[in-house]
C-alpha cells in the first residue's frame, strides 16, 4: 500500500449527500481487473451523458486537472461493499475524501487502499465545501501526521482519525503481513474453538 | 462468571476473539461466502503467494452475474462465472456453480443449505450479508481486501461497533410485511441512522416474524447504514434449521441447541442507541426517490424536500404515491426472493393479468423447484409474468437484466439508487404483494384494496 504522509493538489466539491457506491462505480463496469484501472469510470453516469459526453454542469467536469481531494456531504459511500468504489477514486487521483460521515464498509475499504477519509463536523465541512465550490480546483494540502487540512486562505482544519488507521496509512502497512505474525495465536485459537464447538463446522455428509 | 452484562453480539464477539492488538480484535470467521465479485481477492492472495487457510469453511456461489434467461447471457456474465469456478476449484473451495441444484443468491442459498447457524460469524464480500443475522449470527459485508485477508487467515481485524437496539412492539397490520417494516424504520431513522452500529432487533413484532421475514428485515438493515442486524434465535430459528443438509444433526444438533439457547442479550446490557417502533403504524411503503430513506406510505404524497431526486425520478412534489404509473415490475433479490415472498405476490396475481412486463427471479433453484411443485410458478406464468432463473437479476443489473432509461420499475429489491437497475432507470421499492398489485394495475396501488386469493394450501411443504 502506498504510504500517505502529505498530499498537495487541487480540491473539488461534490455537494451531495448519499453519494452511493453505484454512483462511484456503476455495477456494469466491475468486471475489470485491478491493473486495468477504474479512474475513467469514477462517477461515470453523473459525469457523462448517455452518449458519453461530459456533462458541463457536473462539478468534476469543471476542473482544470483531476482533484486530489474531494469534499461531499453526508453518508458518503453508502450501498454495496464493492471495493472498486475506492479503486475508482484512487485511480482518478483522489487521495482524500472529506464528508460529514462515511458508510462503514466504504471507510474500511478506503483505509486498506491508502485512501484517507476525513469526517468533519458539519460547519467545517460546509466551509471547505463552499470554498471549493467557489474556487474549483483550488490548491489543498493534507498533512496526515499533523491531522490538518489547508486550503489557500481558509483557516487550517484539524481532523480526528483512528490511531491505527493513521499508523497504517502513514507507513503504507499491509494488514495481511501483520496478521501472519499472529500465526501461533490463530492456530491455538482454532484448535480450542473447533474442539469446543464441533457443531459450528459444516456437516460434510451432504457432499 | 464475572462478565458485565453483554449484548448478543458482544457474546459472539468474545467467543471468536483470537487476539487483541493495537485496540483491534482479530476475530475468527466461521463461514466465508464468495461470489463472482471475489476475483479481486483471489488476485490479491495470488500476489501475496498465500493459500486459502480453510477451504472447508469457505463456500462460493454464482449469483451476481447469473443470467435470468440464457439469451441474456453476455461475454461478461460467462467470463465472471468461469472466473469464480476457476478460482474456487484451484483452492478446493466448494462452489455452487450454474447447474448446481443448490445454487441461488448467496443470502438465500447458504441459509437453505444450513450453512448459516446461530452464534457464528459470517462474512461475505457483499453488503447484504447482514441477512444472516436473522439466525442469530453476527454477519456483515466486507470489501475485497478483507475477503483476501479472510481467505488467507480465516480472521478479520475489527473494532467492536457500538450497539443499537430497535424494539418493535405491537403487531404488523394486515397487508404489511417485514419489507414495509424495514422501509418504515429507514424512513424514520434515515439511511445514516444506524451507521457503523450492530443493530439488534427486539420486541413482540420481531418475535412474531417468520424466519424468511427476519431475513428480509436483517437484509435491509444495511440500508440504515448498520454494519449488521441480528435477531436472537428462538424456536422459530431452530425449527427452520432442522434437517438442513449442512446444519448439525443428531448428537451435534443436541449440543448445538444447548449452545444456541444461551444466545441472548443479558438483562442490563447497554446500547449506544435505542429506537422504539410501533408496528401498528406500519403501512405498505413505497420509495419515491433515489435513496431508501426517500420513502412514504402508499397513502402518502411525494414531498418537496429532494428536488434533484424528483427530477431524476420524473415526479412532481405533492403527487399522491398511489397511482404513480409504472412500466415494469420485478420480484426477486436477496431481500424478497424467497418462497413466502413469491406466495404473497401470487395471491395478488392469481386470476389476474399483468399490465406491464413482470420478471420473477426466484431467490434460489430450490425456491424455483418448490414453486414448480406447488403450482406457484404456474400462477405467475398464467398471469403473464416471465419466470426466470435464480440470481441477483434486476436488483444489480450486471447480468443482462436491465430497466430501460426513464422506465419506472416497481421492485422488491433493496436499493433505489440512481441507475441501480440500469442507466436512467427509476426504481420504486416495495413489498412483493405491492409489486404484484402494481404489475396488474400498471401503477402503484394499495394492495390492501385488492381482493387476494387464499393460497394457504400452498404454504406448508418445506423446501
Amino acid at each position: 500500500m502506498t504510504p500517505f504522509t502529505t498530499v498537495t493538489g487541487p480540491g473539488a466539491a461534490l455537494p451531495r449527500d448519499n453519494v452511493d457506491t453505484d454512483q462511484l462505480i456503476p455495477a456494469r463496469f466491475m468486471k475489470r481487473s485491478r491493473t486495468e484501472g477504474y479512474g475513467d469510470q469514477l462517477l461515470h453516469d453523473l459525469r457523462f451523458d448517455p452518449e458519453g459526453r461530459p456533462r458541463p454542469d457536473f462539478p468534476l467536469n469543471r476542473l482544470p486537472a483531476p482533484p486530489a481531494l474531494l469534499v461531499a456531504g453526508a453518508n458518503f459511500g453508502c450501498g454495496s461493499s464493492r471495493e472498486a468504489a475506492v479503486y475508482a477514486l484512487w485511480d482518478h487521483g483522489i487521495r482524500t475524501v472529506v464528508a460529514s460521515g462515511f458508510a462503514d464498509i466504504f471507510r474500511n475499504n478506503a483505509a486498506r487502499n491508502g485512501l484517507l477519509t476525513v469526517a468533519l463536523p458539519e460547519a467545517e465541512r460546509a466551509t471547505l465545501c463552499a470554498w471549493l465550490e467557489a474556487h474549483p480546483g483550488a490548491e489543498t494540502h493534507v498533512d496526515l501526521e499533523a491531522q490538518r487540512i489547508e486550503a489557500e486562505r481558509l483557516a487550517p482544519i484539524a481532523f480526528d482519525i483512528d490511531p491505527q488507521v493513521k499508523r497504517r496509512l502513514l507507513l503504507g502497512l499491509d494488514e495481511l503481513s501483520e496478521t501472519l505474525e499472529e500465526e501461533e495465536s490463530i492456530a491455538r485459537f482454532e484448535a480450542a474453538y473447533l474442539a469446543a464447538t464441533p457443531w459450528a463446522l459444516p456437516r460434510t455428509t451432504a457432499r | 462468571m464475572t462478565h458485565a452484562p453483554r449484548t448478543l453480539v458482544q457474546k459472539i464477539w468474545d467467543a471468536h476473539r483470537i487476539v487483541t492488538r493495537n485496540g483491534a480484535d482479530l476475530l475468527f470467521v466461521d463461514r466465508h461466502l464468495l461470489h463472482e465479485g471475489s476475483h479481486h481477492a483471489f488476485d490479491k492472495i495470488a500476489a501475496a503467494g498465500r493459500p486459502v487457510r480453510h477451504p472447508e469453511l469457505t463456500f462460493g456461489v454464482a449469483d451476481h452475474y447469473a443470467p435470468s434467461a440464457p439469451e441474456r447471457a453476455t461475454e461478461a456474465t460467462v467470463t465472471m462465472i468461469e472466473r469464480l469456478s476457476r478460482n474456487t476449484a484451484r483452492h478446493a473451495i466448494e462452489s455452487f456453480d450454474i447447474g448446481d441444484t443448490r445454487r441461488g443468491i448467496v443470502h438465500v442459498a447458504m441459509p437453505e443449505q444450513g450453512l448459516t447457524l446461530p452464534g457464528t460469524i459470517i462474512v461475505c464480500g457483499d453488503s447484504h450479508t447482514a441477512t444472516h443475522g436473522a439466525f442469530g449470527a453476527f454477519a456483515f459485508g466486507i470489501g475485497a481486501s478483507e475477503v483476501a485477508h479472510v481467505l488467507a487467515t480465516q480472521g478479520l481485524w475489527q473494532k467492536q461497533p457500538p450497539m443499537m437496539r430497535i424494539t418493535v412492539e405491537g403487531a404488523l397490520p394486515a397487508g404489511t410485511t417485514a419489507k414495509d417494516l424495514a422501509l418504515h424504520i429507514i424512513g424514520t431513522i434515515g439511511t445514516g441512522g444506524a451507521t457503523g452500529h450492530a443493530v439488534e432487533y427486539a420486541g413482540a413484532a420481531i418475535r412474531a416474524l417468520s424466519m424468511e421475514a427476519r431475513m428480509t428485515l436483517c437484509n435491509m438493515t444495511i440500508e440504515m447504514g448498520a454494519r449488521s442486524g441480528i435477531v436472537p434465535p428462538d424456536e422459530v430459528t431452530f425449527a427452520w434449521l432442522d434437517g438442513r443438509p449442512m446444519a448439525p444433526a443428531g448428537a451435534e444438533r443436541a449440543r448445538a441447541l444447548e449452545a444456541w439457547a444461551a444466545l441472548r442479550s443479558d438483562p442490563g446490557a447497554t446500547y449506544a442507541r435505542e429506537v422504539g417502533i410501533d408496528a401498528a403504524h406500519v403501512a405498505p411503503m413505497v420509495t419515491w426517490g433515489t435513496s431508501p430513506e426517500h420513502v412514504a406510505p402508499v397513502t402518502g404524497r411525494v414531498p418537496d424536500t429532494q428536488p434533484e431526486a424528483l427530477d431524476y425520478m420524473g415526479l412532481t412534489a405533492g403527487a399522491p404515491v398511489d397511482g404513480i404509473e409504472i412500466q415494469r415490475a420485478f420480484i426477486g433479490s436477496c431481500t424478497n426472493g424467497r418462497y413466502s415472498d413469491l406466495l404473497a405476490a401470487a395471491a395478488v396475481l392469481k386470476g389476474r393479468q399483468v399490465a406491464v412486463p413482470l420478471l420473477v427471479s426466484p431467490g434460489s433453484e430450490a425456491v424455483a423447484r418448490r414453486a414448480e411443485e406447488t403450482g406457484l410458478a404456474g400462477i405467475f406464468r398464467a398471469a403473464g409474468a416471465e419466470w426466470g432463473a435464480s440470481g441477483c437479476s434486476l436488483c444489480v443489473s450486471m447480468n443482462g437484466d436491465r430497466v430501460a432509461p426513464g422506465e419506472r420499475c416497481a421492485s422488491t429489491s433493496n436499493r433505489n439508487f440512481r441507475g441501480r437497475q440500469g442507466p436512467g432507470a427509476r426504481t420504486h421499492l416495495m413489498s412483493p404483494a405491492m409489486v404484484a398489485a402494481a404489475a396488474v394495475t400498471g401503477r402503484v396501488t394499495d394492495v390492501r384494496a385488492l381482493p387476494r386469493a387464499d393460497l394457504s394450501a400452498l404454504e406448508e411443504t418445506a423446501a
